[in-house]
């Protein structure tokens, strides 16, 4: 399988010659050509990131009512290995439109998801029924300070504001 | 560090000092956080021994206090360039305990991601490799084509090292549009590269200097270390798991296990890059036969097994990854424990190492191919 060494003339007169440098030589320079240039500029040049790529969260709003579509049924804070998920819910009273009675239905109040400790798994979005919570391509989460880590509902919803550095 | 004089008694050196030095853990060419105390003799290793556990967060306990679901993304950080191979492992351990049957196209999907992953791994370690001993330029090309193998996981699980591949009776997603495509043009210009590295390296004086006739392990000593994976393969010993206990596809595959001959760092190298060439073999096998399907096979809600032990091991590209489960009945595994490859192949380095020089000792280390994420746990 694996091949074996020469030991012969044919060696000596390649090591002689310097012809084992050599062939290394040449593909190194036919990599040397700028068309071949593999590096991306990062912070000039975005990276084109996967679809299903797990980056920092977001809390989903329906975009026809604006309303948060997450129902507080508090799946994602169970499945979430690390425990990082608070889910407040809060019972409220709302006006039911098609029966026109008074109903009661839990509410999300709050909603708190520290990045500092997420390993970005993708159990929450994959757990929840309503495709609310999900992680996005965005995946510059630096901050300055330690307390921002943990990202409120409004966070959640709106992303962070990432300072933007120009020259 | 400290000398000491072993002055003129011991017959024949008068005189000579030894120097105790440690290497490490902030050593670059030690693959993360190992220190490794050097005895030396001028350059000479006298003696050596390996300080690990810079890196241990304690998985195995942590993972008693997770549910079975919740385990898998801690197994990603063992191997931290290997991540399916060790998803896998456990994976597959659960499966095994709880008796819970995988379809085939999951088991395709899962052979075709491991050996990427595999390939991926190799990758990694020829350009750390060859960058200790010196060759620079390996490194910027090996990690050129492994970003093709990123960029597959990162448009398969959305994640590129840290992937959370699989799932208990199946996969997460199923194939995404363009994923056959993709993995064959990576599979067609491989060899070529593969080719190009072998150009550069298999003849090169320089490398056949550093690693040849370096840090010979027989293959009874390789046997008498319980060293596994490309480390003992290297030795001339045929064993790999995937065809010794095969588990996936693996036996209707149609693939071979490359074996060394010496045992030193140059046969460890050959047959890591034949192991390559026989990964995309066996990927585009795979490739070939993937049956359509569902992905998930039919998986209780509370992943419950019964009372019991089970022990499964599977070949990472390190060596054998093994995980020893018990179960309590519950839905918390009652103890897990791991067999990391690497820790076990670095009790090797000694035997390897004693009576070379200290910059031989890099050129080991690289060659066993260690990761002290696994290592240390």
């Amino acid at each position: 399988m694996v091949a074996h060494r020469r030991r012969n003339w044919k060696q000596a007169i390649s090591r002689f010659l310097l012809l084992d440098l050599i062939k290394g030589m040449i593909v190194t320079f036919k990599w040397q050509a700028p068309s071949k240039c593999y590096t991306v500029q990062y912070p000039k040049v975005r990276p084109r990131i996967g679809e299903r790529f797990r980056g920092a969260p977001r809390l989903n709003r329906d975009p026809e009512t604006g309303e948060s579509l997450c129902i507080a049924c508090n799946l994602c804070a169970v499945a979430c290995p690390e425990n990082l998920i608070t889910v407040t819910e809060e019972v409220r009273e709302y006006l039911d439109e098609a029966s026109g009675k008074v109903k009661k239905k839990r509410f999300l109040a709050d909603y708190l998801y520290d990045t500092s400790r997420c390993m970005f798994c993708g159990y929450c979005q994959d757990v929840c029924p309503t495709y609310a919570i999900e992680l996005t391509q965005e995946f510059e989460l630096a901050i300055y300070r330690r307390k921002d880590f943990a990202w409120t509902w409004e966070m959640l919803e709106n992303g962070i504001d990432q300072p933007v550095y120009t020259r | 560090m400290y000398q000491r004089d072993l002055g003129a008694t011991e017959k024949g050196s008068p005189g000579i000092r030894e120097m105790v030095l440690n290497m490490g853990p902030q050593h670059p060419a030690t693959h993360g956080v190992l220190r490794i105390i050097l005895k030396l003799d001028g350059e000479t290793v006298v003696d050596l021994d390996c300080d690990i556990g810079y890196l241990h967060r304690g998985v195995e306990k942590i993972c008693e206090n997770r549910p079975y679901t919740h385990i898998e993304p801690y197994f990603d950080r063992l191997d931290y360039v290997a991540g399916v191979s060790n998803n896998l492992a456990y994976i597959e351990a659960v499966e095994k305990l709880a008796g819970i049957e995988v379809p085939p196209r999951a088991q395709y999907i899962r052979v075709i991601l491991t050996e990427l992953q595999r390939i991926a791994s190799h990758l990694l370690w020829l350009g750390t490799h060859a960058m200790d001993i010196g060759a620079v330029t390996i490194f910027l090309y090996a990690f050129r084509e492994r970003e093709e193998v990123l960029n597959i996981f990162e448009n398969y699980f959305g994640a590129r090292l840290t992937t959370n591949a699989l799932r208990i009776g199946g996969l997460f997603y199923d194939t995404y549009p363009g994923f056959e495509e993709q993995v064959r043009a990576f599979c067609r210009i491989f060899p070529e590269r593969l080719n190009e590295y072998e150009t550069i390296l298999n003849e090169n004086r320089i490398w056949l200097g550093r690693t040849v006739g370096v840090g010979v392990l027989t293959a009874e000593e390789a046997k008498d270390l319980s060293v596994t994976g490309p480390v003992l393969r290297g030795s001339g010993v045929k064993w790999d798991i995937r065809k010794a206990f095969p588990y996936e596809v693996y036996d209707e595959l149609d693939w071979e296990v490359p074996v060394g001959e010496n045992g030193d760092t140059y046969d460890r190298y050959l047959v890591r890059m034949e192991e390559m060439r026989q990964s995309r073999h066996i990927i585009l096998q795979a490739l070939d036969r993937l049956p359509q399907g569902p992905i998930l096979g039919k998986v209780p809600k509370m992943i419950r097994p019964p009372a019991g032990e089970v022990y499964h091991s599977i070949e990472s590209p390190k060596g054998e990854l093994g995980v020893y489960l018990v179960s309590n009945g519950t839905s918390f595994p009652e103890r897990l424990r791991i067999r990391p490859p690497s820790q076990i192949n670095l009790q090797a380095l000694r035997k390897m190492a004693i009576g070379h020089m200290v910059a031989d000792v890099i050129a080991l280390i690289g060659s066993i191919d260690i990761v002290l994420g696994e290592v240390d746990r």
